[in-house]
């Protein structure tokens, strides 16, 4: 059974520990060196610092800091296991620490700040970690070396004690702490000092997840739940059209609400701070508001434009920006013996993470101090939206770190908005404000996977070999707008929008992939799958035409694309006997997919029937075979892949927002429809675990879902879906 | 005048409007966070809770409703996580984010309470009132098949 400290999940480290940990670490990277002064303070609470990772205490306890934001994927218990296992330590006596929002010491190295996305937390993480958790090891013997006056070869560990065999003598790791002396410089660790993977107690082996016990009970605590003393209530209308301002505002049926304590007009919409939360939306909607028409986003009707979208990825006289190039894919197009082409639409998809928006702030009644509750995918974003808004030092800002009800790419923009919200409400009456987006303000305020249109193209040789393969996708360009500091540092290169649209791993000698940019003024944003969503629906309904076009099995067309990488051949081999794919089935049929996103092999056949009368598609069954190298946490990966696939099923069957001159056509759970129990299929995953470095788990089933049942869908009848999502409308539509 | 009623065994009142959603009096009056606030338009079921031993959305639910009757939340249905489904729940690991969970927990209790056997069409069209956005439905039918099995 894990331990967890109680308030692990809040807890805010001491000014000291903040200020040990910065002294920790050098310019040439982590040290060990620890000033006498703080040392002897830990010493006197029983507890050693050996690095900033990691703290010992006396009692035996081993605290672990954890980086990563928890969102549902795992990585709270996920990291400081990968740590432990290399030092050894016992897990039931781990105590798991939140990071604090300090970059310098704890950045997602992919990243270089603190931000959990792209299901790429485990991955970027893990060397680091086990390096970390050597090194505490080796000091750990070097002490019982010196302590024993033995060779530091002749000890071993176990579960949190340094074993002398050949005297039998053993110390824990407690008491050792007791009397460590901490190197000035960090022990180096060669790769060979690792653990083989064979030798792993904690990795690949489930423990339960530290979250997992107060999300049972209720007790686990989100920032909607923070309870301040005197605190009040906030919520905000945003005007529906990014870059719009309140033009003239009637507030005088919101004041007169009961309980209502302040509108505050701000630069972007209308605040209300009332004393009960029933009163702030009350008020809210109580709110008479015209808007300046500035922005870019009005009239922007989102059905309207996605056939000029479609128009422009088909145009080749259409400015564009080169994502990927290998060979000359237009050159092998213009000589090829066959040329084949098709188009794919996306709508636009709202994350519906289940806790709507909201952060809980209160300002210093001097302005110069705030303190912060939110739950965010980048902590030290969080920081940094509160002291500008603020014009504050960061360090002006206590911030606490709280779980996250869903994340699903929404909760890492740039500007972490309704962050701001909060802060400015509670400056504005030097009060603590627990600021809540309704659920209708989550839609309206709703930044989206953004409207795609693809237009693809392939070339055969006269014998029959894939030549060329072109991919065109006209789309917003979303890091543009969800993280501007990132899309400079990419120079505008927009891998939320674009990554994977060459299809990299197909083997095919000539590829072009093109971004066609458009610029409708929608807040965008990555959204579970990000750039895979909607670029593997075009490319893996593509490779299906393709394959049904030359006769050729469809499954047998992607294993022959990736041949030279046993991985993947054996993941494809692996989902087609698991789903019996040869067999015909009556009244539905199968579809095939496969994708390797971010070194993750993995491919998806689903099951699908069709009601010819109403155009609804059933799918009773989806199977998925996935290799991501190292399983850390094997059924957490499995948790993962069934959420993964029902994401997907969402996306594919029904979830689709409009806009109407640029506003937000939907409002609620009454109409945008997220996957219920009833309507989810019945998933079966195997997870094949390999000796490569661990990569992504959190998202990888979602892209393929869509593809595999219109790929499905085509095995049934014929017919090609080819726009997203497949509702009965459009499946009716298209059967004719 | 202040409505009375009983919250997981104890004596509650409100001050409050009486046509104020009970969730928001459960949650910002009596700080009983367990349940949530998904929708407040009763589509979600975030915000389940027990009143008079049935489930309700307590978002739908006017606190002025509950004057005289016994409101259970997840604070209530044990205190140490020992009710037959939050003990499956464990089990078979279901939460993921987790915001969801006291909800389903209380909508499982309740099928469970006047359908101690349900087969897997019931429990589906009885779960269905409520969202999971982390896809945690497989694992919620395998704890509720568990908490069938073992209460």
């Amino acid at each position: 059974m894990t331990e967890v400290h109680r308030n692990a999940l809040r807890k805010v480290p001491r000014k000291t520990d903040i200020n040990r940990r910065h002294f920790m670490v050098g310019a040439a990277g982590l040290t060990f060196a620890v000033a006498s002064g703080l040392r002897a303070a830990a010493a006197a609470r029983g507890e050693v610092a050996v690095n900033p990772w990691v703290t010992i205490s006396t009692d035996d306890t081993v605290a672990i800091i954890s980086p990563a934001a928890e969102m549902g994927q795992g990585s709270l218990t996920s990291l400081p296991l990968i740590l432990a296992e290399e030092l050894d330590a016992d897990w039931a006596k781990v105590r798991v620490v939140v990071a604090p929002p300090n970059d310098a010491l704890y950045k997602n190295p992919q990243y270089g700040y603190l931000y959990t996305a792209g299901s790429n937390a485990v991955t970027s993480y893990f060397n680091e970690l086990r390096q970390f958790g050597a090194q505490v090891r080796k000091v750990l013997l070097a002490n019982a070396a010196e302590h024993w006056q033995v060779p530091v070869a002749e000890l071993a560990t176990e579960p949190n004690v340094v074993v002398h065999a050949k005297s039998g003598r053993r110390l824990t790791y407690g008491e050792i702490a007791a009397f460590a002396q901490i190197p000035a410089q960090a022990p180096t660790v060669a790769e060979s000092e690792l653990k083989h993977p064979d030798k792993f107690r904690l990795i690949g082996h489930d423990v339960v997840r530290v979250d997992m016990p107060g999300k049972i009970n209720g007790t686990a605590q989100y920032a909607i739940d923070v309870q301040v003393p005197g605190m009040l209530y906030g919520a905000v209308l945003r005007a529906p059209v990014e870059g719009a301002a309140p033009d003239k505002i009637d507030d005088a049926k919101a004041k007169a609400i009961a309980g209502v304590v302040r509108i505050v007009p701000l630069p972007y919409g209308v605040g209300v701070v009332a004393q009960t939360p029933w009163a702030a939306f009350d008020a809210k909607d109580a709110l008479k508001v015209t808007w300046t028409r500035t922005g870019k986003g009005w009239g922007f009707d989102s059905e309207k434009a996605l056939p000029q979208f479609a128009a422009a990825a088909r145009d080749m006289s259409r400015p564009t920006k080169l994502w990927a190039k290998t060979g000359d894919a237009p050159a092998a197009l213009a000589t090829a013996a066959t040329v084949i082409e098709a188009d794919y639409r996306n709508d636009l998809v709202y994350h519906a993470q289940m806790e709507p928006l909201n952060a809980v702030a209160s300002v210093a009644a001097n302005g110069e101090a705030c303190e912060l509750w939110s739950g965010v995918q980048s902590k030290s974003i969080a920081v940094t939206v509160a002291a500008s808004a603020l014009n504050i030092a960061p360090d002006k800002i206590a911030y606490h770190d709280m779980l996250l009800g869903g994340g699903f790419g929404r909760r890492g923009h740039r500007d972490e908005e309704y962050v701001h919200d909060a802060v400015v409400l509670s400056n504005a009456v030097k009060k603590p404000v627990k600021m809540m987006w309704t659920r209708e303000d989550d839609f309206h305020n709703g930044r989206f996977n953004p409207l795609s249109a693809h237009f693809l193209r392939a070339g055969f040789d006269a014998s029959g070999k894939l030549i060329a393969f072109h991919h065109r996708k006209a789309c917003d360009e979303v890091t543009a707008f969800q993280d501007p500091v990132r899309f400079a540092r990419q120079k505008g290169r927009d891998g939320i929008a674009y990554n994977g649209l060459d299809a990299p791993y197909y083997d095919v000698p000539n590829r072009l992939a093109e971004a066609v940019p458009q610029d409708t003024g929608l807040r965008t944003s990555s959204l579970r799958g990000i750039a895979h969503l909607t670029n593997i629906f075009a490319i893996e309904s593509f490779m299906d035409e393709l394959a049904r076009k030359r006769g050729v099995d469809p499954s047998d067309f992607r294993r022959d694309l990736v041949k030279g990488n046993a991985r993947a051949v054996h993941i494809i081999e692996t989902v087609k006997r698991m789903a019996d794919w040869g067999k015909k089935r009556d009244g539905s049929a199968l579809g095939f997919t496969y994708m390797n996103y971010s070194g993750t092999q993995i491919a998806l056949i689903a099951e699908v029937g069709v009601d010819r009368k109403s155009g609804a598609l059933s799918v009773p069954n989806v199977w998925v075979a996935l290799d991501p190298g190292i399983t850390v946490q094997p059924n957490n990966i499995l948790a993962q892949t069934e959420s993964s696939i029902i994401y997907g099923t969402g996306f594919a069957l029904s979830e689709r927002i409009t806009t109407v001159d640029g506003v937000v056509q939907q409002s609620g759970f009454y109409d945008y429809y997220v996957p219920r129990m009833r309507d989810v299929p019945q998933t079966h995953i195997e997870l094949v675990a390999t000796d490569n470095h661990p990569t992504g788990v959190g998202q990888m089933a979602t892209p393929l879902v869509a593809p595999a049942i219109a790929n499905a869908v085509a095995e049934l009848t014929g017919v090609r879906l080819r726009h997203t999502p497949m509702t009965p409308e459009r499946v009716k539509q298209a059967l004719g | 005048m202040p409505i009375n009623f009983a919250i997981n065994g104890k004596s509650a009142q409100s001050d409050a409007p009486k046509a104020t959603p009970l969730l928001w009096v459960i949650r910002e009056e009596l700080k009983l966070t367990g349940t949530k606030f998904g929708c407040g338009t009763g589509l979600c079921g975030a915000c389940m809770v027990h009143i008079d031993g049935e489930r309700a959305f307590s978002c739908l639910t006017q606190v002025g409703e509950v004057a005289g009757r016994k409101v259970t939340t997840i604070e209530g249905l044990s205190t140490d996580s020992s009710h037959p489904v939050q003990k499956a729940w464990l089990a078979e690991r279901v939460p993921q984010c987790g915001y969801c969970q006291s909800g389903q927990i209380m909508s499982a209790a309740d099928l469970l309470a006047h359908n101690p056997k349900p087969d897997r069409a019931q429990i589906v069209e009885h779960m269905s009132t409520n969202i999971c956005r982390c896809g945690t439905y497989p694992r919620i039918v395998r704890a509720i098949e568990r908490a069938a099995k073992e209460a």
